[in-house]
């Protein structure tokens, strides 16, 4: 129910929303659980493992039960906490984990199952059979336990991430955060206030106490209007510091389109990086339960939460409140209410001497041992020092104290501290270097000294940095000490819930002590406390202290409660951002990839670059039938194919020639200018790296090419060979892959092609093969290579890339009109696997120059990278895997890549395997299957049979084995 | 993470290229034998405590950077082109 003139927000100003359907009403500032309790709503979702109803427990972040669907279909967000979600018109709210209806959830008979649901339950009881387990079990226990659920649907949503910098970053804007930013901003620092809510004041929004004369929600609105008017301040409301990273970098995520109606100009969220010099953390604490016999029914939850919805909200979460505590601020709940027209049933003080009272009955060293109420609190059982009494309340407010929210001084492994006076852990100095805590969150509660504290941290932390800090004194404020005694579990009959996320109770962990999980980590992963969206923050020092009890140890003894990233749930999408679709990976596009779209030939992925796959014609209605037809026409006429994709490094310097005899195995020095030559290069471990083609353009310029995946690797290598191996070589490296676009022209009639748009023509003496030479494209200057990887008389001719477009329409036509025309990347393929020429596949970073049968390329008469390591005991010899060709002696059996190779009569098992296939294709020129493969001793063997099988594909082929070259092995169509 | 290129200044760890223990700055002779060239080849220490090692920074200026650092406390004492170390 709304209180008539409490809160900060016009009461007036009604929004419209929906839970479960049925339309509501709100006012602007509300939280979806403020507006919920405002409307007489107590009961709002179904816990994980019982299913039962549950109440908001919380006003902020930490809520474990609170939690609702927001939106529908593939918008859909689920386990949003109904205390953080702002209201907006419109809004449409589910509850979750129930059904058919929140009210009567049919699943809640696995409460009345509870005794079977112990701690431990799943290990033990679904352990058998094991094939039971995926087909069976889970899926039971994934629809009776469980969390909202995904829509299933791609989420088109848009999310954004962002970096930015700053010299002090103050995390969370309560009295301590507020203070700070002002601190480090009139010194003069660059500051980013964040904090998780939408308004700046943290406590002080939840409290009627003053703060400098004035309430304290009006001192944080004057705070925050100063700080708003200065330059050097970024303020970030609803960003939550979710973690702390090396270097001081922070994650944060902003709630950008999450509080208001869809937008599509907005994104939902930003993740942030921030990277600050030093960072005040001033995360306040959060309220801890007191785990009394179910304690969990609706009406129930934190005194700091009651007195936020009271004095924030305006809303009493009940008409007859009753109060139970450790510590002083039961009383300040009850005097608030008491203040504000609701009736306090009863302030129950489980010290014997609270030292403080107020104008409502209180009971001393008395604690609740029962309550009363299936859907929400009817009653309460008091035990007192005089015997019990049953009270009449439709709310109880608790409070067991509170735990500095210390999280992110533990995400870089550091642990935190127990504190006898508090009882309850504080941050370690240090934790987390360039941050340090000030306020609540470092075990400093009155707001006096967190003034204080901050003003201090903050003058030390910009000091460090060079500022001269501002005289800036701490405004007179509440200095009231807390004043604790621990409880953390009572007696009595029943459930006494610690972990509300993850129904797990007082007897789940004594249960876990009793069976030995007497760490801490473990009896965590026995019982599943801790886990899940809310991550233990209200529960994790209750369990530990229960366990310490147990275990007759002491709390600091038992172990200490840690945290890691992040410290609230941040969604994958926002961590993803940018990244969704194509946004995944960037997309290169050669010059020639329009006129390949025009001819609607579907492109492939090599890398990140896109290859036409093949060019389809009319009639031919698989891809293989288009790839035949291009292969036939390379070897019978003339095919024109981009290479532009293949890696160019041009290579300038007196020490060019070199460079390369370092890093190849063959020789270029001795390369006559206007030569190309097929180079191997070696990793220093003796295995293949990469191939090519380099040309020597001149004396002491040439051109390297690299295969198209290697090419970062190779550019990489040459780098650090050229760095760091050979300092004294005068030579000067860049990529010029983009800056070329470069086709290549095979087939009998390629000359024929190439010579119709040059400007010279060229000649078998002009340009024998292997040759280059410089022309001219139509008055462009190009290149002219004499190279072939199908095996056929061929050129490669290269212009600048602005004229690539260009010059390969006209190189399509002119072969069009010569019998030939644009061929793919799967004839291409074909093609080098009919010659023999091997590609990554073969050379994959396992094999050998010995292995392919290039021992010999591999030059003695120099040191290069990998010389050493290539002749090593067990990179020679007749046990290596070495490159065959195969051919199925069935033409029409199928051989794939991937299948493993075994002698004719041996069983097809690992012990037996002798090798394993690369490449595969029907060759049209052979009429056959045929492949590339890698068998032991294989040189030796050609002319024997092999069976293939491939256990997958379930495909077995009798092979023949022979040499790698099909096509043309003496190479006369080559040179022809 | 972030690296301080002496050339380009401080960067986003997404600049940099990892390249692994610096000691492949020490290249044996050819003729060192197989021990030595094992060691070069294979042999890595994982130290809980410092380490040298070797950043390329690819989306920046192409130098090779030793770099300080501790795999600890994940401070980096000191990025230094590997040019000059290895002269
Ligand atoms: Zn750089």
């Amino acid at each position: 129910m709304r209180v008539a003139g409490k809160g900060l927000y016009d009461q007036s100003r009604r929004i419209g929303f929906s839970f479960d359907g049925k339309p509501m009403s709100g006012i602007e500032g509300d939280t979806l659980a403020s507006a919920l309790l405002a409307s007489g709503v107590r009961l709002m979702g179904r816990s994980f493992k019982y299913h039962r109803p549950r109440g908001v427990l919380t006003a902020g972040s930490e809520e474990p039960n609170a939690l609702v669907t927001i939106g529908q279909g593939a918008q859909a967000e689920p386990n949003v906490r109904a205390t953080v979600q702002e209201l907006f018109a419109g809004l449409n709210a589910q509850s979750q984990n129930r059904w058919p209806s929140l009210r009567a959830d049919l699943l809640s008979v696995n409460d009345l199952a509870a005794p079977f649901f112990s701690a431990g339950f799943y290990y033990k009881t679904f352990m058998w059979p094991r094939a039971f387990w995926e087909r069976v079990y889970e899926p039971i226990i994934r629809r009776a336990a469980g969390l909202g659920a995904l829509s299933g649907r791609h989420n088109e949503d848009h999310y954004e991430k962002a970096f930015a910098f700053c010299d002090v970053l103050v995390i969370g804007g309560g009295p301590s955060g507020l203070m700070a930013a002002l601190t480090a901003a009139r010194s003069g620092a660059d500051v980013i206030l964040a904090d998780e809510d939408q308004r700046f004041g943290g406590r002080l929004l939840a409290e009627t106490e003053e703060v400098d004369g004035q309430p304290g929600a009006e001192w944080a609105a004057s705070m925050v209007r100063e700080l708003e008017g200065m330059d050097n301040v970024r303020l970030m409301p609803r960003t939550t510091v979710t973690g702390a990273y090396d270097q001081g970098t922070y994650g944060a995520l902003e709630r950008v389109g999450l509080h208001r109606p869809r937008e599509a100009h907005l994104p939902l969220e930003c993740f942030w990086r921030i990277v600050a010099r030093r960072a005040i953390l001033c995360a306040g604490a959060l309220e801890r339960p007191i785990a009394f016999p179910n304690n969990d029914r609706p009406g129930i939850m934190m005194a700091g939460a009651v007195r936020a919805y009271l004095n924030r909200w305006g809303v009493a979460p009940g008409q007859r409140v009753a109060v139970f505590g450790n510590n002083d601020d039961a009383h300040r709940t009850a005097r608030d209410l008491a203040a504000a027209g609701v009736t306090v049933a009863a302030v129950i003080d489980s010290r014997a001497e609270p030292g403080v009272s107020g104008d409502f009955p209180t009971y001393s060293g008395a604690q609740v041992v029962a309550t009363r109420g299936r859907q929400g609190l009817t009653g309460l059982t008091v035990r007192h020092s005089g015997g019990t009494v049953d009270i009449g309340a439709d709310c109880l407010a608790m409070s067991g104290g509170w735990n500095p929210s210390l999280h992110l001084t533990c995400h870089m492994n550091g642990r935190p501290d127990w504190s006898e006076s508090l009882h309850t852990f504080v941050p370690r100095a240090g934790a987390i270097p360039g941050l340090v805590a000030a306020g609540a969150c470092n075990g400093t509660f009155s707001t006096s000294a967190c003034l204080s504290e901050a003003i201090a941290a903050t003058k030390a932390a910009v000091s460090e940095l060079g500022f001269k800090p501002a005289a800036i004194k701490a405004p007179r404020a509440d200095g009231a000490a807390y004043r604790i005694e621990p409880l953390w579990a009572v007696e009595g009959k029943g459930r006494k819930w610690i972990d509300f996320q993850n129904d797990v109770h007082v007897k789940d962990v004594l249960l876990a002590a009793q069976e030995n999980f007497r760490s801490v980590e473990h009896m965590k992963r026995y019982t599943t406390q801790g886990m899940a969206t809310d991550q233990g923050k209200s529960s994790n020092v209750v369990a530990l202290a229960v366990l310490a009890d147990a275990t007759g140890r002491g709390i600091p003894q038992t172990g200490t409660t840690t945290f890691r990233p992040p410290y609230s749930p941040v969604s994958i999408a926002a961590m993803g951002a940018g990244a969704q679709g194509k946004g995944f990976a960037p997309e290169r596009f050669t010059t020639s990839d329009q006129a390949s779209r025009d001819r609607a030939a579907p492109m492939i992925e090599a890398g990140l670059w896109y290859r036409p796959s093949y060019f389809p014609r009319p009639g031919e209605a698989t891809w293989r039938e288009a790839c035949d037809r291009e292969v036939t026409m390379v070897r019978e006429a003339v095919g024109v194919c981009d290479v532009s994709t293949l890696g160019k490094i041009d290579i300038q310097g007196p020490g060019a020639a070199q460079l390369l005899d370092f890093v190849y195995t063959n020789t270029f020095s001795t390369l006559p200018v206007g030569k190309v030559r097929y180079g191997l290069m070696l990793r220093e471990d003796g295995h293949v790296m990469d191939d090519g083609t380099t040309a020597r353009l001149g004396e002491q310029h040439f051109v390297m090419t690299t295969t198209t995946a290697a090419a970062g690797l190779v550019m990489r290598h040459l780098d650090f060979v050229l760095q760091v191996l050979r300092p004294d070589l005068d030579v000067r490296i860049i990529s010029v892959t983009e800056q070329w676009a470069q086709f290549g022209v095979a087939g009998p009639q390629a000359r024929e092609v190439i010579n119709s748009l040059i400007d010279a023509p060229v000649d078998h003496a002009t340009m024998p093969y292997m040759a280059c030479a410089p022309v001219q494209v139509g008055g462009v200057g190009g290149r002219l290579f004499r190279i072939s990887f199908s095996g056929e008389h061929a050129y490669e001719l290269a212009v600048p890339a602005r004229y690539g477009e260009s010059l390969y329409r006209l190189l399509v036509a002119q072969a069009e009109a010569l019998g030939g025309g644009p061929y793919g990347m799967e004839a291409l393929n074909v093609l080098r696997i009919e010659k023999g020429h091997i590609t990554h596949a073969e050379i994959h970073g396992r094999t050998t120059a010995f292995d392919i049968g290039f021992d010999r390329m591999v030059s003695r008469k120099k040191d290069c990278v990998g010389q050493t390591s290539a002749a090593r005991p067990g990179l020679i010899g007749p046990e290596r895997e070495q490159l065959v060709g195969l051919r199925s002696v069935t033409p029409a059996d199928k051989l794939t890549a991937g299948a493993h190779l075994f002698a004719g009569g041996e069983a097809a098992v690992r012990a037996n395997d002798q090798g394993y296939v690369t490449s595969v294709c029907w060759s049209p020129t052979l009429g056959s299957n045929i492949g590339l493969a890698f068998l032991r001793n294989g040189r030796a063997r050609h002319g024997e049979r092999v069976r293939l099988v491939d256990h997958l594909r379930r495909i077995e082929t009798v092979c023949e084995v022979c040499d790698p070259v099909f096509v043309d092995p003496e190479g006369g169509r080559l040179r022809g | 993470m972030r690296l301080t290129c002496p050339l380009c200044g401080e960067r986003d760890r997404r600049e940099f290229y990892y390249g692994g223990d610096a000691m492949a700055l020490e290249r044996p002779a050819p003729d060192a034998g197989d021990v030595a060239w094992n060691d070069y080849v294979h042999l890595r220490d994982n130290p809980a405590g410092a380490t040298r090692d070797l950043w390329y920074h690819d989306g920046g200026c192409g130098t090779w950077l030793v770099v300080e650092r501790d795999t600890l406390t994940h401070a980096i004492a000191k990025v230094t082109p590997a040019s000059e170390v290895a002269r």
